[in-house]
């Protein structure tokens, strides 16, 4: 079964694997991470706030997101942003995007829904009295949010929202259908320069196996940890 | 936006000849319905027993249920479809790879039985939850009663389990609805890949992905309110959900 398995492919791919693939994918992780707690905390907010058309704009756009495929998101952002682009910039035709940069938006704005949802469940969590209380020491909204039920809400859901950034990094493999070399794009276009499909996508699958394993036992190990200070 | 809008695309002739761009769609929609139906039923059945296995005494089914919830979770559903797909026919004895090559709709075969593993962990964490959720109180009574382990199961934990995992189930169902999209890497044209296919053809992207959205959204409020009306079908006076 493994008697003509070619470790060497793997070895000589190494760097490209790692150095190009390992690198966009981790990248792509982290920022689409980052960008999407920001947007994600801004909608949970605006639902939060009790301003009718704010909080129903902000409900339709997670549900609208969260109806979605992730792979038809990853279409309409990558025709959409040129020229959403074209009619921020004023130019006169739909701009270039790069690879990056549009699976970064895309990533960005799709992921805002989901974290919305665990950073309004954070905020919730809060008791009612700590911004009542923020309110009575003369803190105006931004200050509550900002010192008071922010930084509470946000360490309640870590383990929720690291989680979430787990399953993140395994679906940015998805941007393979924008032929773009993340690590399993990598992978799959060296299997198809050397025709080793078996060992590449084998090894793929180990990495992504061994890293959200890794992963997932830290936020566990976390979960505990915060479990007994509280 | 210096984009040409037209919306009358829909009813032109498709140039794949099976009639107008709207019959393409439908299409797609009919097949992703077909795909996300068997991938739920291989989700539910295997992903109940694995469940079911993870709150048994016995410490063999412990780690099992456990080393496979591990196995289905931690790689993306890309690659398990790509190891599926590409990889399996490699490894099997020859005569049978080639059989599993020639099935004439491999793409759909694999799609169904990938998601449907892939789900199954997912199924199966939520079947563990419900069964733990529920007081310990009942198993203790069941055997009392005399009932087997299978009984307990069959006649006493598994039905209201399954109520208290009504909701989540729905979201899960919804997951493998979105799920049959990422298929369109193994070639199976489903309401993304027609989607796709149209944009090509026609060059008209935002109406295509425009009327694919609209579809999802379409399926994902039948499955909420036929969800909903199953809930309260089956609700137990008293209980959860229940009058």
């Amino acid at each position: 079964m493994f008697a003509n398995f070619d470790f060497d492919v793997i070895r000589r791919s190494l760097a490209y694997l790692f150095l190009d693939g390992m690198t966009f994918t981790l990248t792509l992780t982290a920022l689409s991470a980052l960008g999407g707690l920001v947007f994600g905390t801004l909608l949970a907010l605006m639902r939060l706030s009790g301003l009718k058309l704010l909080g129903r704009i902000a409900g339709l756009y997670v549900d609208l997101m969260r109806s979605l495929p992730l792979v038809l998101v990853i279409f309409w952002f990558y025709f959409l942003v040129p020229y959403i682009g074209q009619w921020l910039t004023g130019a006169s035709r739909p701009i270039r995007v790069g690879a990056f940069a549009s699976s970064l938006i895309t990533f960005i704005m799709f992921e805002a829904a989901y974290f919305s949802e665990i950073m309004r469940a954070g905020i919730q969590s809060i008791s009612k009295g700590q911004p009542a209380a923020a309110y009575a020491l003369g803190l105006t909204y931004g200050q509550t949010m900002r010192y008071v039920v922010l930084p509470q809400a946000f360490r309640n859901m870590l383990p929720v929202l690291l989680t979430q950034t787990i399953v993140l990094f395994q679906d940015t493999s998805l941007v393979y259908v924008l032929s773009i070399p993340d690590f399993l794009g990598a992978a799959s276009k060296v299997a198809q320069r050397d025709g080793r499909l078996v060992e590449m996508y084998l090894f793929a699958a180990l990495v992504y196996f061994v890293i959200s394993c890794f992963a997932s036992f830290g936020v566990r190990r976390l979960q505990a940890r915060i479990a007994i200070v509280r | 936006m210096n984009y040409h809008w037209n919306w009358h695309i829909f009813l032109e002739p498709a140039p794949n000849g099976t009639g107008t761009y709207f019959d393409m769609l439908l299409s797609g929609l009919v097949l992703t319905i077909e795909t996300a139906l068997c991938a739920w039923i291989i989700a539910l059945v295997t992903g109940t027993i694995v469940g079911v296995l993870r709150t048994l005494s016995s410490m063999t089914a412990t780690v099992f249920g456990f080393a496979y919830v591990e196995f289905f979770r931690n790689m993306p559903l890309l690659v398990q479809l790509f190891v599926w797909f590409f990889v399996l026919p490699e490894l099997l004895p020859q005569s049978w790879g080639l059989w599993l090559k020639q099935l004439p709709h491999a793409p759909f075969d694999t799609a169904a039985i990938g998601i449907g593993l892939f789900m199954s962990a997912r199924v199966a964490e939520q079947t563990r939850a419900g069964i733990n959720a529920l007081p310990r109180g009942q198993r203790m009574a069941a055997t009392a009663l005399g009932l087997t382990t299978a009984q307990t199961y069959r006649y006493v934990l598994l039905p209201i389990a399954f109520r208290i995992m009504l909701p989540p189930l729905t979201s899960e169902f919804l997951s493998t609805i979105k799920n049959t999209s990422v298929a369109i890497t193994i070639g199976l044209i489903e309401l993304t890949g027609e989607a796709r296919a149209m944009q090509e053809f026609s060059f008209q992207v935002f109406e295509a992905f425009t009327a694919a959205t609209l579809m999802y959204l379409a399926i994902n409020v039948v499955v909420v309110v036929a969800m909903r009306l199953l809930e309260r079908a089956v609700a137990i006076p008293g209980y959860i959900a229940g009058k």
